[in-house]
């Protein structure tokens, strides 16, 4: 999809890459687990889906888990991009789902196409 | 006011708006180009801060430099993003659009920091991209291709490190050839067109971001580890909340200790001067209002800066260090429990030097329910005012013993009442919400910036907002309300043969007076109830008060001392912890209330700030007094 995101993810640690074919909303994803956008939806909320797409939740970016709050994992501060560190509340973050970073097949949504282009 | 060749037939200076994403160093930037030479006002209507400066370019343009709230899109979350996206569209009463717009972004954040670069090229006006903290950017290894960038954007982009002078001459040098080559009127049709984009055009705006970025980012910056390995610290489940304790835990040791010797300053100043006026004026009316109305009232609200300005201090450091986010996002599970933003947690802070700022910094939250409970809820805390209250009272009623080996009984009681302040705040803000304040949770959606070092010019620079906003509310409404109370407490005089002090007689006596029934069951006496007359006004004029009710003469240091005395001996202990009570709850500020109603635009909310903190009050005493009662306390 975009290959600067794609060099920033790719530095980052393979063992904890989310596993290949999993799909799961951000608040469910397990802490220090890294994985791809693949869709933002703000539970058709536009007013949410366009905050979360301006703090930078938007599909194709890497995404990674920081933090979890002390009670009920809530909230949470992920890392977008290797380059912003944003938080937010288990609400909003299962308006993002979450793919493995890279496809093993090469073929499903967080497949880069764009690669070596 | 030299005009440059822009403004040559316009009436107004060239004025230029500084626009960026929060923690993009946009204020420091503002800082540096205009050194001191800025002005705070107020947007008419609303209650934005309109920051303004002048600055001159090389070639001699003067320029009026506004440094418009932080904002991550134009489309406005906040009463503070709405002011941005208003002045940069033209939109906004009593304001031009602005001759030109510099963009300041974060070197280190481009992927993010773009899109409202892109959202600004959009409307057509001239524009100038920052690339600010270059020396950061640098540093962690980052190398940018700016011609490319430029040539791509098609504006001019300038390097900039904020914090150094030498860093702004090129922004200052293609700001002298944007005013130059632009002719003064610009079609503004971009501008009126501009509508909210839809979140399909937002994801056009982060393609195009990252198509541009493919092309002139020729390094990329190493990945920040201080911060990550801070925040593994300061964000652990366990770890972090201990640290934020400990934080403020110093911080009112600060606030206390360090502020005791600049407040015996002022002390002394204000009664020397209140000596020399007395001794240079004749016997009159006016001497006793200047003297025991004027200069005594403002004596005991100016010893209250010293205390702000400490805890603006930490404030303004932790915030510009970068914690003030990560204690929000520590906050925030307990905070949204009731139906508040962990945002609010700044506020509140605020609040414990002075509801006033703490109103004012409301302005930060983006939802108008989390705001307003926010404001609701502020008064709740224990602002310094309350403290001579109740160190009179502790001092007079709780004996200096220790309780469970060591801890002083004193302290516990002072720690306890701002413990109650908090609880009860907490428990008010989530009936308000679930009530009259009922809405729908709002999101947290908040960038935690890199720590970096403060910057010293930034902290000194807002201290001094903050002391020259205190002072001007202590020069306007406060200064007028002094007048009043003494007006209230002077007039009719007592008749002759009196056998009451004076205040007795006057109108707040009569007042005082006709509340005592209210106020009885609750325990308080007539003397109370004249003293809270002017205490409704400020809550610590209330012991003056109670020093010319109990006819006590002498400096403030001696009735201070004989009133615990006198207080000891003539009240029961139930009255005291009643008042006590009372004092946690009542809306007893009309500063307070003034701010609310600026900040809400209406009347409606501080009436209702008052109506509900009156009845909390009295509950409270009541619960307090009766309970007393029961257990011996009368």
């Amino acid at each position: 999809m975009n290959a600067y995101t794609e060099q920033a993810c790719q530095a980052l640690e393979v063992g904890r890459l989310v596993k290949a074919g999993l799909t799961q909303p951000l608040g469910q994803m397990p802490r220090g687990s890294i994985g791809r956008i693949l869709a933002v939806s703000g539970m058709g909320d536009r007013n949410i889906e366009r905050g979360l797409l301006e703090m930078g939740f938007i599909e194709g970016a890497c995404i990674e888990v920081l933090h979890y709050g002390l009670l009920g994992r809530d909230p949470l501060a992920v890392r977008i991009n290797q380059s912003m560190t944003v938080a937010l509340r288990q609400v909003e973050a299962n308006a993002v789902l979450v793919g493995p970073l890279l496809d093993q097949t090469g073929t499903g949504p967080g497949a880069s196409q764009e690669r070596g282009t | 006011m030299t005009a440059g060749i822009l403004t040559a037939d316009h009436a107004r200076m060239v004025q230029i708006a500084l626009v960026g994403p929060p923690n993009s160093g946009k204020t420091t930037l503002f800082n540096t180009l205009t050194g001191g030479r800025q002005k705070t006002a107020n947007y008419p209507g609303v209650t934005v801060e309109r920051k303004s400066g002048r600055l001159r370019t090389p070639v001699g343009h003067t320029v009026e430099l506004l440094d418009l709230p932080g904002s991550y899109s134009l489309r406005a979350r906040s009463p503070d993003e709405a002011i941005t996206r208003d002045v940069v569209l033209g939109r906004q009463a009593q304001e031009g659009l602005p001759d030109a717009v510099v963009c300041v972004t974060d070197a280190t954040n481009l992927g993010q920091h773009l899109r409202l670069l892109l959202e600004l090229r959009q409307l057509g006006r001239p524009l100038i991209l920052a690339l600010n903290m270059m020396d950061l950017a640098q540093k962690r290894g980052c190398q940018i291709s700016i011609e490319t960038l430029s040539k791509q954007l098609g504006i001019p982009v300038v390097t900039t490190v904020a914090m150094r002078k030498h860093g702004v001459q090129d922004l200052l040098g293609e700001i002298d050839v944007l005013l130059n080559q632009t002719p003064a009127t610009v079609g503004t049709t971009a501008a009126d067109a501009w509508e909210e984009p839809s979140p399909d055009a937002i994801r056009a705006y982060h393609q195009e971001v990252e198509r541009l970025l493919k092309e002139v980012i020729i390094q990329e910056a190493a990945p920040e580890r201080l911060t990550r390995q801070l925040d593994r610290v300061v964000l652990h489940p366990v770890v972090g909340p201990l640290i934020l304790l400990s934080i403020l835990f110093l911080m009112f040791q600060a606030v206390f200790n360090w502020a005791a010797t600049p407040m015996d300053w002022i002390n002394g100043g204000m009664a020397a001067l209140q000596e020399v006026v007395s001794a240079h004026m004749e016997d009159s009316l006016l001497k006793s209002l200047v003297v025991d109305g004027i200069i005594a009232g403002i004596s005991g609200v100016v010893i209250f800066l010293p205390q702000i300005l400490i805890l603006f201090l930490f404030i303004l450091l932790l915030e510009d260090f970068g914690y003030m986010t990560r204690a929000a996002f520590l906050m925030d599970r307990l905070m949204s429990r009731v139906g508040l933003n962990g945002r609010a947690f700044i506020p509140l802070l605020s609040s414990f030097a002075c509801a006033v700022p703490g109103i004012m910094a409301t302005r930060a939250i983006a939802h108008p329910l989390d705001r307003l409970t926010t404001i609701l809820i502020a008064p709740l805390m224990t602002c310094s005012a309350r403290l001579p209250v109740y160190i009179l009272l502790i001092a007079a009623f709780i004996p200096n013993t220790t309780v469970w080996g060591g801890i002083g009984l004193q302290g516990l009681v002072m720690f306890g009442l701002y413990a109650t302040g908090i609880v009860g705040a907490l428990v008010a803000a989530g009936v308000l919400r679930l009530t009259v304040l009922r809405g729908s949770r709002q999101p947290l959606l908040m960038e935690l910036p890199s720590y970096k070092w403060p910057n010293p010019a930034n902290v000194l620079l807002g201290l001094l907002d903050r002391a020259k906003i205190f002072m001007r509310r202590i020069g306007t409404i406060i200064l007028s309300v002094l007048v009043v109370l003494w007006f209230l407490s002077t007039f009719p005089g007592a008749p002759a043969g009196a056998t009451e002090p004076a205040i007795y007689y006057s109108f707040a006596g009569i007042i005082g007076r006709g509340l005592e029934p209210l106020l009885a069951p609750i325990g308080f006496n007539w003397q109370i109830a004249i003293a809270l007359v002017p205490g409704l006004a400020a809550r610590e004029v209330a012991v003056a008060a109670l020093g010319t009710v109990y006819a006590l003469s002498g400096d403030k240091e001696a009735i201070a001392e004989t009133l615990a005395t006198t207080l000891a001996h003539d009240w029961t202990l139930a009255t005291a912890l009643a008042l006590l009570a009372w004092y946690v709850f009542a809306p007893q500020c009309l500063a307070t209330l003034a701010a609310a109603r600026r900040e809400t635009n209406s009347w409606r909310w501080p009436v209702f700030m008052f109506a509900y903190l009156i009845v909390l009050a009295y509950v409270a005493a009541l619960i307090t007094y009766r309970v007393a009662l029961a257990m011996g306390g009368g």
